[in-house]
């Protein structure tokens, strides 16, 4: 019972550590991006984002309908009323080509490359 | 209309799941269908209040409003499940050895019921507020809401009930004996999955940066905005692209609901024998 305890005691102790450890690149590395939505097709459709820093995608919805943009390869999702903006925050990427969509309407898509 | 249908289908689809299970969790115990229907009501209601807040949620704390709404009412889910599971271990055994006759029985089982209720309220919350904003949106575009939209959100909300029959008619099939184990296990994977979608709405907020990186990708394999994935993803928290965090927080929460449930099991549960060896 005791070992039990301290067990979960511990995997507390580890995550309430983990949860206050800073990143280590500063505010200053973040690169913002913005794209805007309307007519159901990004613009741009394509983003480009240096590897190795963080990334603010700013998103406008300038259509009359709500959309959820959302990336399972970027891990955001996020309601974007129509006539508001939104910024989601994604963390440092490796080289890639990564996917967003409206999750309302999975024709709609748009990249992210990081060369 | 087949947009309104898709849509609507999809997310009552996933509450549906979660209200299934809640169904066959909670069956035969005596005033169980009004703490459900309670928990569906209040959950259809705080669907139109958000929907109809959601440009001013949004705005709160910086931007992240959505977010961290998202992730304390996860949050608050998991600590009702976890509750409900523990309340089980201690309970549950006694209550279906005295046939759930005593009115006794009938007064503890209303705590639990309460916890069970509430989670309802919030995976019908949660899923409903993107069915209202998104026929609200489509009506708002139209002028007006058009009779096939109507109609196509009331056929996927019927096929959507549907699934939520299906998943309490084949939980309710299993035999009693193994009942309680299938149902405290399919409670406890509810919650972990719920405890790491948490997380991922705090690591999108920026609020929770350390251990981040994605650590595997079976997008190829089974995508998260497939149905099944989907279907999955809602019972025991899959992710196609999980980040180290979710991760141990996923299975931070299993273990401390089978601690938990281990602690404060009731002794006649154990043989002697077993309650020796630990």
């Amino acid at each position: 019972m005791k070992f039990c305890r301290s067990i979960g005691l511990f995997a507390l102790a580890a995550l309430s550590t983990a949860v206050v450890t800073p990143r280590a690149a500063t505010a200053d590395d973040t690169v913002t991006l913005s794209l805007t939505l309307k007519d159901h097709k990004f613009d741009p459709a394509e983003l480009h984002a240096p590897a190795g820093k963080p990334i603010d995608i700013r998103v406008k919805n300038l259509g009359d309908i709500v959309f959820e943009f959302e990336s399972s390869a970027l891990h955001f999702e996020k309601i974007v009323p129509p006539g508001s903006e939104a910024v989601v925050h994604v963390r440092p990427q490796q080289p890639g080509r990564y996917n967003f969509f409206d999750d309302f309407h999975h024709e709609t898509q748009g990249f992210l490359v990081v060369p | 209309m087949l947009a309104a249908l898709l849509i609507v289908f999809r997310e009552v689809f996933e509450a549906g799941l979660i209200v299934g299970i809640v169904m066959a969790v909670t069956a035969g115990v005596p005033g169980r269908g009004l703490w459900i229907f309670g928990g569906v009501a209040a959950g259809v209601l705080g669907a139109c209040v958000v929907a109809m807040f959601t440009g001013g949620l949004s705005e709160l704390f910086g931007g992240s409003g959505q977010e961290i709404f998202n992730a304390s009412i996860l949050g608050f889910a998991v600590l009702m499940l976890t509750w409900h599971n523990v309340w089980m271990a201690r309970h549950g055994r006694e209550m279906a050895a005295e046939l759930r006759a005593a009115g006794e029985a009938v007064v503890a089982g209303s705590k639990s019921l309460a916890a069970l209720g509430a989670v309802v309220a919030v995976a019908v919350l949660r899923e409903g507020s993107e069915v209202v904003l998104f026929l609200y949106g489509v009506a708002a575009a139209q002028g007006g809401a058009s009779l096939a939209m109507v109609f196509g959100g009331f056929v996927g909300l019927v096929l959507g009930s549907l699934v939520c029959l299906a998943t309490y008619l084949g939980l309710v099939t299993i035999p009693a004996r193994y009942l309680f184990g299938v149902t405290s296990a399919l409670i406890a994977l509810l919650a972990a999955g719920m405890a790491a979608q948490a997380i991922a709405f705090l690591e999108q907020a920026n609020i929770l940066t350390a251990l981040d990186e994605t650590v595997w990708d079976t997008s190829w394999l089974l995508s998260d905005s497939s149905y099944l994935g989907r279907a999955l993803h809602t019972l025991i928290g899959y992710v196609d692209q999980p980040t180290a965090m979710q991760l141990i927080v996923y299975a931070a929460t299993l273990a401390v609901i089978v601690v938990l449930m281990k602690l404060f099991a009731s002794p006649a549960a154990h043989p002697p024998h077993v309650a020796a060896a630990e």
